[in-house]
């Protein structure tokens, strides 16, 4: 379909794409309508992942889809308002691909790949190579965003996101977190503070060591404060935030330490708790 | 381009349609619905909050051309003919409408809110309104109405 009008715009919750027509940002010739194609509505397991069309919409993540991703589920719960979050959907955040999409950071957290298809076929990228440029993505012009294929949680996951109020903002930064305790592993995704979403590498390493050192996954230990701060740190160090009217850089990368703290911190308590219950 | 769909139960449609215009645009300008408001045109204020198959949304960010087809609920079709709806009667009662430009579209995310959660607390109702801006009241006498028309539902 795409292929046929490859300068056609497609449309979905237009909760973006209205606002730029409405503002006369944008007068596309023609547009494809989304909300209008089932497939992308439907959502089911494939190969232990779960695959999401790009249709499906916040609301739905949240009452259909919030015990298997909570990461998620917390970060749209966090998006606009009912109306918006009735109408927007995943496929239109990684559309828009702004720094400050909500969904960004948590299917970064939880290593989800994007789905692609054209007339050429299908194809699938890890939603960390997705985000090319500031409101830049990997999609061609031909191609549409299908789905997302996420792997439901195997352990704690949490979604933090600073705003200068309480409804109805855009991130000034935001972090998620997803503790893959099958395989040992931390997520990150950092929201806001970069050209893109990005992950913080180095404090995923730095922690995952930490574990793995006093096996810590194993006794469902304590983890030391001096390893939360360490890793506050290093997730501040991956963002590249820049000043604007929402906050400087510096505040940025302070609330990020701060959020990466806490996050994880209330994470690994949830862990912990587990192996009593 | 001509749009075809249902508004409060009647069956409308609008011609020559221009690709990019609003839902909010064809109920106000097309279709003579005024009650629901037209003021950010950005999805900010809710003042033009309507129902699209039974989902609450902004029609300023609804595309004409993707009505088509649906069943539209404005704030028209929430009252029973020339009885006012519960919502509204406890929006006039609780002195919830000053200049009452928002209320239009209060009232239908109020009545959202109450077909779901009936006995709704005060968080919730928040919650609820987010997406709802008011410029005069300052909120209280807003929440004070949801409540009484929640009791007041549930009394019937
Ligand atoms: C008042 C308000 C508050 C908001 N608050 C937040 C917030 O708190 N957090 C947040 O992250 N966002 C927020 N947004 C932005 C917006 O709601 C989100 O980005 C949402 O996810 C967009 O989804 P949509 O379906 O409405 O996208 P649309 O507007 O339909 O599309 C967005 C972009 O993606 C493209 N697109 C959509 N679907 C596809 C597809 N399947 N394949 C290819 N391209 C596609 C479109 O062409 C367009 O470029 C807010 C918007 C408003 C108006
Ligand atoms: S006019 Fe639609 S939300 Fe303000
Ligand atoms: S009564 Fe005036 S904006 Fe709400």
């Amino acid at each position: 379909m795409k292929a046929a009008h490859p300068d056609a715009l497609p449309i979905a919750g237009g909760t973006d794409v209205m606002v730029e027509i409405n503002f006369d940002r944008s007068r596309p010739d023609s547009v494809i309508d989304l909300a209008s194609v089932a497939e992308l509505d439907d959502w089911g397991p494939e190969d232990g992942y779960l695959r999401i069309g790009a249709g499906v919409t916040y609301t739905r993540i949240i009452s259909e889809l919030g015990d298997r991703l909570p990461g998620l589920a917390m970060a749209s719960r966090t998006v606009g308002s009912p109306q918006i979050r009735n109408r927007g959907t995943v496929g239109g955040n990684l559309g828009s691909a702004s720094p400050a999409g909500d969904a960004h950071p948590p299917l970064l957290a939880s290593k989800a790949v994007v789905e692609l298809a054209s007339s050429a076929g299908i194809r699938r990228i890890p939603a960390r190579d997705f985000y090319v440029g500031p409101k830049k993505n990997a999609m061609r012009k031909d191609e549409l965003i299908a789905a997302f294929l996420i792997e439901p949680s195997n352990g704690p996951q949490q979604f933090s996101k600073v705003g200068t109020r309480n409804a109805m903002v855009i991130a000034v930064c935001s972090f998620a977190l997803t503790l893959d305790a099958k395989r040992k592993r931390v997520g990150t995704g950092i929201g806001s503070a970069a050209p893109t979403p990005v992950t913080a590498g180095e404090a995923e390493a730095f922690m995952q060591g930490v574990l793995d050192e006093g096996g810590l996954w194993e006794k469902r230990g304590e983890i030391d404060p001096s390893a939360l701060v360490r890793f506050g740190d290093l997730v501040a160090a991956a963002a590249r935030p820049i000043d604007d009217v929402r906050g400087t850089a510096a505040y940025r990368r302070h609330a990020l330490a701060v959020l990466a703290r806490r996050t994880f911190a209330w994470a690994w308590d949830e862990y912990r708790r587990k192996s009593v219950a | 381009m001509k749009v075809t769909f249902t508004v409060n139960g009647q069956r409308v449609s609008a011609d020559e349609v221009w690709e990019g215009e609003s839902l909010l645009y064809i109920l106000r300008e097309r279709l003579g619905l005024y009650g629901s408001k037209n003021a950010c045109e950005q999805g900010e204020c809710g003042s033009c909050s309507v129902y699209v198959d039974g989902t609450l949304v902004c029609a300023c960010l609804v595309l004409g051309g993707q009505a088509q087809g649906r069943d539209i609920v404005t704030v028209e079709g929430i009252a029973d003919g020339h009885a006012l709806h519960p919502v509204q009667q406890a929006f006039v009662e609780a002195g919830a409408v000053q200049c009452g430009f928002c209320t239009p579209g209060l009232i239908v995310a109020a009545h959202d809110l109450l077909r779901h959660t009936p006995e709704p607390t005060t968080v919730e109702i928040r919650e609820a309104l987010a997406g709802n801006i008011c410029r005069c009241t300052g909120y209280a006498k807003i929440l004070d109405a949801v409540h009484l028309a929640a009791e007041r539902m549930a009394s019937t």
